[in-house]
């Protein structure tokens, strides 16, 4: 695989994370629990939207067919996607909802801390965007993790359930193959691997505060990076995409 | 996101009376979102030049990923260029260096708290992850204030509230 061609896709599968987690956050614009939080996870999502954006267009101009952000987001099939399963799982309720993006953030901090010092002058730059955006994902999830974890016996058991759903979906996080391989070589991407500690010591702190235990070891689901997806995401697609599939090049 | 185009002569280096007008211009330019403060206020002005081709392009940077207010700033500042004649003239996004709210100008500081809206305090940096901060309320001045969501009306606003005086309040977050 050429240098260009990994770049493309390691661009895509960033794109995709950000797209797709974001899509989950609009879904609950309307029907957050109160008033602020309704604003938080539609403003969760809006940073996820503009990231994900950011990593179209540099796919889009590495391909350089004449294909746009628009196209890449719409007119791919969930065969086609390459985010981690963990971003395409159904919100469920506010407890999965905040414990899946514990989970995101508590990766995606470091990674684009790491990623702002990248050789690639594009994605160094969207990543030292992003990077200030996810702390403040980060927190927020976090802070809730915790009061619902140390609240209610209703609210902490389900926190432990949505830990129970969200884990086994954890180990994608931190796979690599020969696209990361490659472009770490190159100094551009960065070595998923290198982020386990720092992963695995803030979700440990924010569990330890919120009562939550962590998982004995589980069997760790795997696919989503290489197209192949939970059944969730084609009904995610085939809602967000269906503009664009039924009324094809229609513009705001 | 192209790599910026190169300059032939920016708004600084060289007394092109075109590039100052065209920077003026650009500069009273105002944020949708927050109408008060100017993109020079915000910080999101970069530069202003001579691309290659000679024609004058006006270089901003968004403030957050996804903020929905860069469309219209852009359109906004063609318009403004356009009224003194600039009609060619380009407007270029960058990226890098990531914007922050240390570019927030003084004057734009101020005009934010007589607005109703508390200024982003101290300068930028990572707070940490159980870190929190000390707002003043933009009314009363007291800093018994307490923070209700770190998210608020636009991506680049929390949500606070004055213990002292009870008004809720928009907080500009640092970034």
């Amino acid at each position: 695989m050429s240098v260009q061609q990994a770049l493309i896709d390691y661009s895509l599968r960033l794109a995709d994370n950000a797209n797709v987690l974001g899509h989950r956050f609009c879904e609950w614009s309307g029907k957050g629990p109160m008033l602020e939080e309704d604003l938080a996870l539609s403003n969760l999502g809006l940073d996820l939207l503009g990231q994900a954006r950011s990593f179209y267009s540099y796919a889009a101009e590495l391909k350089g067919d004449g294909c746009t952000e628009d196209d890449l987001a719409f007119l791919r099939d969930a065969n086609e996607y390459k985010n981690l399963l963990l971003v395409e799982m159904p919100n469920g309720d506010f407890a999965v909802t905040m414990l899946r993006h514990l989970l995101f953030s508590a990766y995606y901090l470091p990674f684009f801390v790491a990623l702002s010092q990248s050789n690639d002058k594009t994605l160094a730059a969207i990543a030292a965007k992003a990077e200030r955006e996810m702390a403040y994902h980060l927190r927020h999830s976090a802070e809730w993790v915790i009061r619902l974890g140390d609240g209610t016996e209703d609210s902490l058991k389900r926190m432990q359930d949505a830990i129970m759903v969200l884990w086994p979906y954890t180990g994608e996080m931190f796979e690599s193959d020969e696209i990361d391989q490659q472009l770490v070589d190159a100094g551009v991407a960065i070595d998923p691997e290198s982020l386990r500690e720092q992963w695995h010591a803030t979700i440990n702190e924010v569990f330890q505060r919120a009562g939550l235990v962590e998982p004995e070891s589980v069997w760790m689901q795997t696919g989503g990076r290489t197209g192949v997806h939970t059944e969730h995401l084609g009904f995610m697609l085939a809602e967000m995409q269906f503009l664009q599939r039924s009324y094809p090049g229609a513009e705001w | 996101m192209a790599e910026p185009v190169q300059f032939i002569r920016t708004f600084q280096s060289d007394n092109d009376p075109e590039l100052h007008r065209a920077r003026a211009a650009a500069a009273t330019v105002c944020d949708p979102e927050v109408p008060v403060l100017t993109l020079e206020d915000l910080g999101v002005l970069r530069e202003v030049g001579r691309g290659l081709d000679g024609e004058v392009v006006v270089r901003l940077t968004p403030t957050y990923s996804g903020c929905p207010a860069m469309h219209t700033m852009r359109e906004d500042v063609l318009l403004a260029l356009q009224s003194i004649g600039l009609v060619t003239a380009r407007v270029e996004m960058v990226l890098s260096p990531a914007w922050t709210t240390d570019w927030m100008s003084e004057a734009g500081k101020t005009k934010l708290k007589e607005y109703g809206i508390a200024p982003p305090v101290g300068l930028a940096k990572s707070r940490g992850l159980f870190e929190s901060e000390s707002v003043s309320c933009p009314r009363c001045d007291s800093t018994d204030t307490s923070k209700i969501s770190e998210f608020g009306s636009t991506a680049c606003k929390a949500q606070w509230q004055c213990r002292s005086c009870k008004e809720p309040f928009d907080y500009f977050k640092c970034l």
